[in-house]
Parts: structure tokens; C-alpha cells; sequence
């Protein structure tokens, strides 16, 4: 507590370090909101999706040393490869269904995937080391701060950048946005909805490979690091809105300053701090921060 | 409905408790012990259900007021010497209490938004049982838990399980069946015509959190007995997914389903794990069983089929 009042570069370091966790947070978060906003699914298999992408990042990074950029790539290409299994074998069956069934199905997904990565990479907890480019840490004037966290500070924007393009600024962007609204007119229209479905839960599920494979260094892979990530994620979602890239982009970012500032201020209790800061924003606005309310009816 | 039990649902009930009354002549632990859980995990499932089956929500974080019932009931009666008597009331005014804190904010929502937040306070319970070592004895559990003398020992603890979930699963059916659960039923089968009728539909649905926070913390505080611990997994969301899935296969659209799914699912979990350790995989595929292929249930299954065994006997 004292160390942030008198020394302003320790105070520069929680930012980065807020920054960074945020951003990775953003990565995984942003998927499962945009999965929601279009598929109206929510998926609690996201978790073990992006546990996956961290095994992933270990199997091709570590094991056969094919190098860090490998690894991103094969989780993400790993996740996208699950995902189209799923959703052509699975996800397609309840689309019409209650969302209960739809939150019980991603469920016996969890089940399934956290037996299978047991199988595969055993329960020990396994260690990812940093890529050599970004082993150190960078002179920032004031500081030096590792390399690392300082990628994942600026690949989050730039991953925030990518969708807020895709979506807002190309014809395909249109077509889904106009899926969240009215798919059955779009479909009347002679636009291939079931091909929407699949592309946006396709890159919602890379991104938690991705969000996961970026972790995997700083975060061990281990069992059980899917039921941790699926509740920050469901804290930033709600914080931000469902559905909402902006809100996943800006609840990430808060839930990192808070749990940040929150360990050094009150150790050991930074995630009961986010529940608080949960609490608060539901109190003003049930929706959450870029939210919409729910339509009767869904 | 109303409130007098069909004389046929009242004389099997009598008939298992009599059943369960007698057990103890059969002189084995195993069934004891088998006995006492699957009790206290029906009377878990069939609470969760006043959310699901009755008000029509999801709760992803039931868990949360077992959890709370086991750990204010083991840490009164250990640390503070508590009599029974008081510790266990206060558990389950404590766990109701907490469900009305959690209802306040999770019924301005509905649907997915409702069975988020419920998880994610259910993890806040977690998160504070964990870190709060000095009470709960954080990962390690709180263990030694001083059971009273009286019950201290099988076949006592067996009848004082017994008496306190049969007691309750009454407790339950009266206010299942009093005109507050047919509204509740009413909020179930449309939210928005059941508050044009006058009924304060936002009240009701945390009025049935509440109900269902309550017996859980019953259920919580036996069990924390029964085990003479209590551990954070008990509060952690499977632990939740899990009462969910035995509600699920017992059928929600039945008063008795989820204490039928309780025992069944115990059981298979009993089988389970003597051959094998991969548990999950089985409650997996139970799992998708239910979404794809049994929605309603296995009272839903016998009722369809009874049904076509009707149809079949009368053409």
C-alpha cells in the first residue's frame, strides 16, 4: 500500500501488469462474447478451450520445439479444427432448444475434454518457456519490464483492432451482425446462415486457443485451469455486456486493474474484489456496461 | 394440485421411509452410509429444483448453500462450542440469508444472464472459503468437526438424517403445492403474463432462491456432520454442475424426479469410480443422455412409457 503512494515506478509496473493480464483476459473473453452475440450460446466448454490451447502451446512449443509462433498457430488451428466438430456434431442440435439444454450440452463438453487432456498430458502441472526473442525484459527509460507481459499488452489491442474490423467494416462483418438480429429473414435472402454459425464459433473458439497458448509461459498448464478461466471470463462478459466487443475489451481491462491493484492494496483477496466491482455494476446497470437487455422472448 | 398429497405418491412415500426406518436391522455400513448420503444429496437435488422445475430459472451455483450450511454449522460447533441445537438453525438462516443477498441482484435477470451470476457468486463463496484460512481452513478443509455426543456415531446419525430430510422433503411438498408454488409455476410458464395477473414476479423468483438457499443449507450441514469436514471443493461450480445433472435425470418437471435422479446418479458415481477414474467421461455422456435424447428426465421416460403401455393395453 505505502510502495503506491511514494514510488511511482512501482505504480507503472501494476499498470503494466493490469494491462497485460486484461489484454490476455480480452483475448479468451472476447470469443466467448462474440459466440454469444451471434449464436446466442453460451459456452462453458470456452474454458477447456482455452486449456487446450495452452496444452497445445506445450506439446509443439516444448516437446517438439517447433517454436513459439508454431505454437500460437497450432492452437489456434487446434481449436478451430474442435470447434467444427463440435458444432456440426453437437451445437447444431440446440439451436432451437432452451438455453438450458444449450448450457448443459457445453457442460458435458467440459466433462468430456478435461477426461481427454488427462489422458493426453497427464495431471502434472507442465511449464512453457518463454520465446528467446522475449525472454528478458525491455528498457522502458524509467524501468525495465519483461518482454513478455509487454507483448501480450499490445497483441491484445491489436486482436480487438482485427475483430472490431472484421465486424464493423466488411461485407461478411454486415452479414453476421444482421444474423444477431433477424436470422431468418437473412436466411430468406438467400445468405448461407448455418456457414455464419460455424465461421464465428470457428474464430470465437481460436481465440480462446490463442488466449491460451499466450498463457501457457506465464500460467502452467494444468488440470483445472479451464473451470478458473471460465469464471473470470463469465466476471468480464458481465462487467462489459454479452455480446458486446467493446465490453469485453473494457471489462478485461477493468477486471486486470482491479485484481492488480487489488492484490497489492489487500493481498490474497483480488478476486473477491472483482466479485465487488461485479456487484457494483449490476446495481446500475443490469445489462452491463455495453449491454443491451434481452429481448423478451430469448 | 392442492395441498393434500395423491393417496398413491403418500403411501410410497411412507413406504420408503418405513423401508429406510428399518435399514439399520440389515447391519451393514455400506447401505448406512449409502443410505445417509443419497438422503442428504435428494434433499440437495430436490431444493435446486424449487429454482428449475418450479420458477423456471437456472441456478449454475447451488453449491454455494451447501456450502455455506456445512461450513457455519462445522465452524460454530467447533471453534465456538456451539450446541446443535443453535448451530444448525443458525446454518440454515445463514445460507437463507445469503441466497436472499444472491437474489437481490441475480433476479433483475433472467435466463443465461441468471445462471452466470449464480455461478459466478457461487465462486465468490468458493473464493472466500479458500482464502480465509484462519475460519475455513482453506484448501486444506475444515476437518475434526465435533459432532454431538447423540449422534456420534452410525446408526444414530443415520436416524437423525432421517428425520431432518424427511422432515424437510414434507416442508418442501407444502410449500411446492401452496399457492405460492402454483404462482411460481405460473412465473415458470410465462414470466410476462404471470405479471400482468398482479403477480410480483421478480419477488417470487427470489423468494423460490431463497426457499431452495434454505434446504441446501440443510443438506450442507448434515453432510458436514456426516463427513466431520468440510472442504472448498463442496462450493466449487462442478460441485454445482453436478446436483444440476442429478436434478436433470430425476426430471424437473416432477416434484420427486431429482431425488430419484440423487440416488441413481450416487450410485452409478459409487459403481463408477470402483472401475474406473474417469467419472467425468461417464457424467458426460449421462449428460448429453439427457439434453438430446431424455429432457424430461427418467420420470419422464416412465411417464411416456407408462403412457404407451396404456395406449397399447386399451387398443
Amino acid at each position: 500500500m505505502d510502495m503506491l503512494l511514494s514510488n511511482p515506478t512501482f505504480v507503472l509496473i501494476q499498470v503494466l501488469n493490469s494491462i497485460s493480464l486484461g489484454m490476455n483476459l480480452f483475448i479468451i473473453a472476447a470469443g466467448l462474447s462474440l459466440i454469444f452475440g451471434v449464436l446466442r450460446v453460451i459456452n462453458f466448454a470456452h474454458g477447456a478451450f482455452y486449456m487446450f490451447g495452452a496444452y497445445i502451446m506445450f506439446t509443439v512449443a516444448q516437446e517438439a520445439e517447433l517454436g513459439f509462433v508454431t505454437g500460437v498457430v497450432a492452437a489456434a488451428a487446434g481449436l478451430a479444427a474442435i470447434a467444427v466438430i463440435v458444432e456440426r456434431g453437437l451445437f447444431r442440435w440446440l439451436y432451437d432448444k432452451e438455453h438450458l439444454m444449450q448450457l448443459l450440452l457445453t457442460f458435458a463438453i467440459v466433462l468430456l475434454m478435461g477426461d481427454i487432456a488427462k489422458i493426453l498430458w497427464g495431471t502434472d502441472q507442465l511449464s512453457v518457456s518463454y520465446p528467446d526473442a522475449l525472454r528478458g525484459a525491455t528498457d522502458l527509460g524509467v524501468t525495465f519490464y519483461p518482454s513478455y507481459r509487454l507483448m501480450l499488452a499490445v497483441i491484445g489491442p491489436l486482436i480487438f483492432l482485427g475483430l472490431w474490423l472484421l465486424i464493423e467494416r466488411t461485407r461478411w462483418g454486415r452479414l453476421t451482425r444482421a444474423a444477431t438480429q433477424d436470422m431468418e429473414m437473412l436466411s430468406a435472402l438467400g445468405i448461407n446462415v448455418p456457414m455464419i454459425y460455424i465461421v464465428i464459433f470457428v474464430i470465437g473458439s481460436a481465440l480462446a486457443g490463442v488466449g491460451g497458448a499466450l498463457a501457457a509461459p506465464i500460467n502452467s498448464p494444468t488440470p483445472g485451469m479451464d473451470a478458473t478461466i471460465i469464471v473470470e471470463c463469465f466476471v468480464i462478459v458481465i462487467i462489459g455486456g454479452l455480446g458486446s466487443l467493446w465490453g469485453s475489451f473494457v471489462g478485461a481491462l477493468i477486471y486486470g486493474f482491479v485484481f492488480n491493484f487489488g492484490s497489492v492494496i489487500v493481498p490474497n483477496w483480488q478476486d473477491v474484489f472483482a466479485f465487488l466491482l461485479l456487484m457494483a455494476v449490476l446495481l446500475v446497470r443490469p445489462w452491463g456496461l455495453y449491454g443491451k437487455p434481452e429481448r423478451e422472448g430469448h | 394440485m392442492g395441498l393434500h398429497m395423491p393417496r398413491g405418491t403418500l403411501v410410497v412415500c411412507l413406504l420408503i421411509v418405513g423401508a429406510l426406518a428399518l435399514l439399520p436391522l440389515l447391519e451393514s455400513r455400506y447401505l448406512i452410509d449409502l443410505a445417509t448420503e443419497i438422503m442428504v444429496y435428494a434433499l440437495f437435488a430436490l431444493s435446486l429444483n424449487v429454482i428449475i422445475g418450479f420458477s423456471g430459472n437456472v441456478s449454475f451455483g447451488h453449491a454455494a448453500y451447501f456450502a455455506i450450511g456445512g461450513y457455519v454449522n462445522a465452524i460454530l460447533l467447533t471453534t465456538y462450542g456451539w450446541p446443535l441445537w443453535l448451530s444448525f438453525p443458525a446454518a440454515v438462516v445463514l445460507s437463507a440469508l445469503a441466497a436472499a443477498f444472491v437474489a437481490y441482484f441475480c433476479t433483475r435477470l433472467t435466463d443465461i444472464y441468471f445462471a452466470m451470476l449464480t455461478l459466478a457468486f457461487s465462486m465468490l463463496v468458493w473464493a472466500i472459503a479458500f482464502k480465509w484460512r484462519s475460519v475455513t481452513g482453506g484448501d486444506d478443509g475444515f476437518v475434526g468437526v465435533a459432532v454431538p455426543a447423540f449422534i456420534d456415531s452410525r446408526v444414530p446419525f443415520f436416524y437423525f438424517t432421517l428425520v431432518i430430510v424427511t422432515g424437510s422433503i414434507a416442508l418442501l411438498w407444502t410449500i411446492c403445492h401452496s399457492a405460492f408454488g402454483q404462482a411460481l409455476v405460473a412465473v415458470r410458464e410465462n414470466l410476462t403474463r404471470a405479471g400482468f395477473i398482479g403477480v410480483n414476479t421478480r419477488m417470487m423468483r427470489g423468494l423460490a432462491f431463497v426457499v431452495a438457499g434454505t434446504f441446501a443449507g440443510v443438506a450442507g450441514a448434515i453432510f458436514a456432520m456426516y463427513n466431520r469436514g468440510v472442504y472448498t471443493e463442496s462450493a466449487f461450480w462442478t460441485e454445482s454442475a453436478q446436483v444440476l445433472i442429478m436434478t436433470l435425470l430425476g426430471g424437473m418437471y416432477s416434484f420427486f424426479g431429482p431425488a430419484i435422479g440423487a440416488a441413481v446418479l450416487y450410485i452409478l458415481e459409487r459403481f463408477a469410480n470402483e472401475y474406473t477414474q474417469y467419472w467425468p467421461t461417464v457424467l458426460g455422456v449421462i449428460l448429453l443422455v439427457i439434453v438430446l435424447v431424455l429432457p424430461e428426465g427418467l420420470v419422464g421416460l416412465a411417464r411416456r412409457l407408462g403412457a404407451r403401455l396404456v395406449r397399447r393395453s386399451g387398443a
